[in-house]
């Protein structure tokens, strides 16, 4: 209960640091929400005017407070480029990055498991040697090239989907879907190769470990040693690794929607950066740290149930 | 029985691509088949072939010169961002680790902040603070690498602390910062090198992703690998090649520097879980 509370406390903490050193960041980038709207060519006494009404005048430490204030009891504030309150802007986005992010992860478990596995059974022979070099050469692979690479071959030249035709969800689900499988693959693909190697290392680590003999000598057959014995044991760091991976494949993703042109929180943040449009950039900073911070934790946490040698302080 | 060295061939490898990139990188900054700005308008968006190995872009501007340029600015980019970081990085994790006390908590529980943080994002927020160009980027991503140097750094300096040769010397009255920078230095310069590489790896990265997003190097200064995919990324329809010779300079010169980290005996991969289970097993005890 303490260890939870402790979490807690450092997890708000966290966030209330966060959204200091973005505030205090966009005080010092050039330009306002007043310049921009209006443009470089607008009067000083217009612009003076619209901050007046827009509250910019007011000092800084009363305008974060305000902000937080705000952000404490759920009001989100108000995007000026977008004209729409923050909350429902963020409400359409927020689910597409999400639905990117879980088909992403998906496929990295169900890419990663069973080629770890088959290296494994196979380790050091002809087969494991070369697949593990193709391995090498795919984690290699920035994931933004990978979505140029697929964009041509499905795009353009199989025309399995119209490249920068994003098709919303409650327009054709199965479009949707479709369409995400390309974006979710590319970030797929190296992290799944990150995670391949992690796991046939970690497999092969355990083959010189005694339970295996004894395994063996019981006359159990390879196939029963590797699923039933070495497998649970060589997940542990895996499972640890995945917890990252779901954060870069969050991260992964702001850059992916610029090259397959969907509307998620990745281009909103781009935007909305450029647009000055404070209320936006915190609250999807707010939401990615959450998301950060939370997913590290569980990691944590993860050890105490795959390992139980292992108590919290 | 006999006993046969083990060849490192992740090193070996390592070293051969990227001294092979380097090489090809120096000799770009000296000579180019074509000059990389000038443009040829009999040759749009030509394919591969005689005279331009790897064809042309959309303004008659020959690929491979372009991608000698390119890759030595990534590269510069890349080195001068690592210099500022592992310098920044081993003087602060060498001195927190050396001392120990409240700064270092502070500056650890710090750095924990940052590195957790996907890089990329904190560096788009950094590069719309300071604006675009290499040189601007060199900084942003230079301070931003500084914080998982200081980690390493630190976690080596601290297993050290207690090693016979250190307790001698600071019985025979050598001073802290001798012990520090002549006695303990040298001796955690394979894990240094092996995060040098890494770093290297993730500067090519984060140069790449910053520019293809158009936050990086402004276009008109030079070419810069990340600039070219998104210049290829414009002609796909008419000139796919394009983004091949420049997607995969950047895969050889990531692919060169993770293997050679590797060789080093860093896996980056499985550093980062087995760090954390360290870090349980000490709260344990």
């Amino acid at each position: 209960m303490l260890y939870v509370l402790k979490k807690l406390g450092v997890f708000l903490l966290t966030l209330f640091v966060i959204s200091i050193l973005v505030f205090i960041a966009f005080q010092i980038i050039p330009g306002d929400e007043a310049t921009n709207i209006l443009g470089a060519e607008a009067t000083p006494e217009r612009l003076e005017a619209l901050r007046e009404q827009l509250g910019l005048n007011e000092p800084p430490v009363t305008r974060y407070f305000n902000w937080l204030a705000g952000f404490v009891t759920g009001d989100l504030g108000f995007s000026r480029s977008y004209n729409m309150p923050v909350s429902e802007l963020l409400a359409g986005k927020l689910g597409i990055t999400a639905c990117l992010t879980a088909l992403s992860f998906v496929m990295v478990i169900l890419i990663s498991f069973p080629v770890g596995l088959l290296l494994a059974r196979f380790a050091h022979s002809v087969f494991d040697r070369v697949l593990m070099l193709i391995n090498q050469l795919v984690m290699s692979l920035p994931p933004f090239f990978i979505g140029i690479i697929f964009t041509y071959i499905f795009g353009l030249v199989f025309k399995l989907f119209t490249p920068g035709k994003f098709v919303p969800l409650n327009e054709d689900p199965l479009r949707f879907w479709g369409y995400l499988i390309f974006p979710a693959l590319a970030i797929a693909l190296p992290k799944s190769a990150m995670v391949v190697k992690l796991f046939r290392g970690s497999m092969v680590s355990q083959f010189g470990e005694d339970y295996v003999r004894t395994a063996f000598s019981r006359g159990n057959s390879r196939r029963r040693v590797l699923m039933h014995h070495v497998v649970r044991n060589a997940l542990i760091p895996v499972v640890t690794f995945l917890a990252f991976t779901l954060v870069d494949i969050v991260a992964g993703s702001i850059i992916i929607e610029q090259v397959f042109a969907i509307p998620g929180i990745g281009r909103l943040l781009l935007s909305s950066i450029s647009g000055r449009d404070l209320a936006v950039v915190q609250t999807i900073t707010m939401i990615i740290a959450a998301i950060v911070i939370a997913v590290n934790n569980l990691a944590d946490l993860s050890y105490k149930y795959i390992d139980p040698r292992v108590k919290f302080r | 029985m006999i006993h046969r060295r083990r060849v490192n061939t992740n090193l070996i490898a390592g070293c051969i691509i990227t001294g092979l990139t380097v090489f090809i990188i120096l000799v770009g900054y000296f000579w180019t088949p074509f000059d990389p700005a000038g443009m040829d308008a009999s040759a749009i968006n030509a394919a591969p072939g005689l005279p331009h190995l790897l064809g042309t872009d959309r303004f008659g501007r020959d690929t491979l010169s372009r991608i000698m340029q390119g890759a030595g600015a990534t590269l510069r980019i890349a080195f001068f961002a690592v210099c500022i970081g592992a310098f920044a990085g081993t003087l602060i994790g060498g001195l927190t680790g050396y001392f120990g006390g409240i700064l270092d908590e502070l500056i650890m529980r710090l750095s924990d902040a940052v590195t957790a943080f996907p890089s990329v994002l904190l560096a788009l927020v950094a590069v719309s603070i300071v604006g675009r160009g290499s040189d601007k980027l060199i900084l942003v991503l230079g301070v931003l690498f500084i914080p998982s140097f200081a980690r390493v750094v630190r976690g080596e300096f601290v297993k050290q602390q207690h090693r016979d040769y250190v307790k001698n010397a600071r019985l025979m009255g050598v001073k802290d910062a001798r012990i520090i920078f002549v006695h303990i230095l040298p001796n955690i310069s394979a894990v240094l090198l092996s995060s040098i590489a890494i770093g290297f790896n993730n500067a090519v990265l984060a140069e790449a992703s910053m520019s293809f997003l158009g936050l990086g190097v402004a276009p008109t200064e030079s070419a810069s690998l990340g600039i070219m995919l998104k210049e290829a990324e414009n002609s796909l329809m008419s000139a796919p090649w394009q983004a091949l010779s420049a997607g995969f300079s950047i895969a050889i010169l990531i692919l060169g520097f993770s293997l050679i980290s590797e060789g080093l005996g860093f896996n980056g991969i499985r550093s980062r879980t087995s760090k954390r289970r360290l870090r349980l097993n000490a709260e344990n005890a």
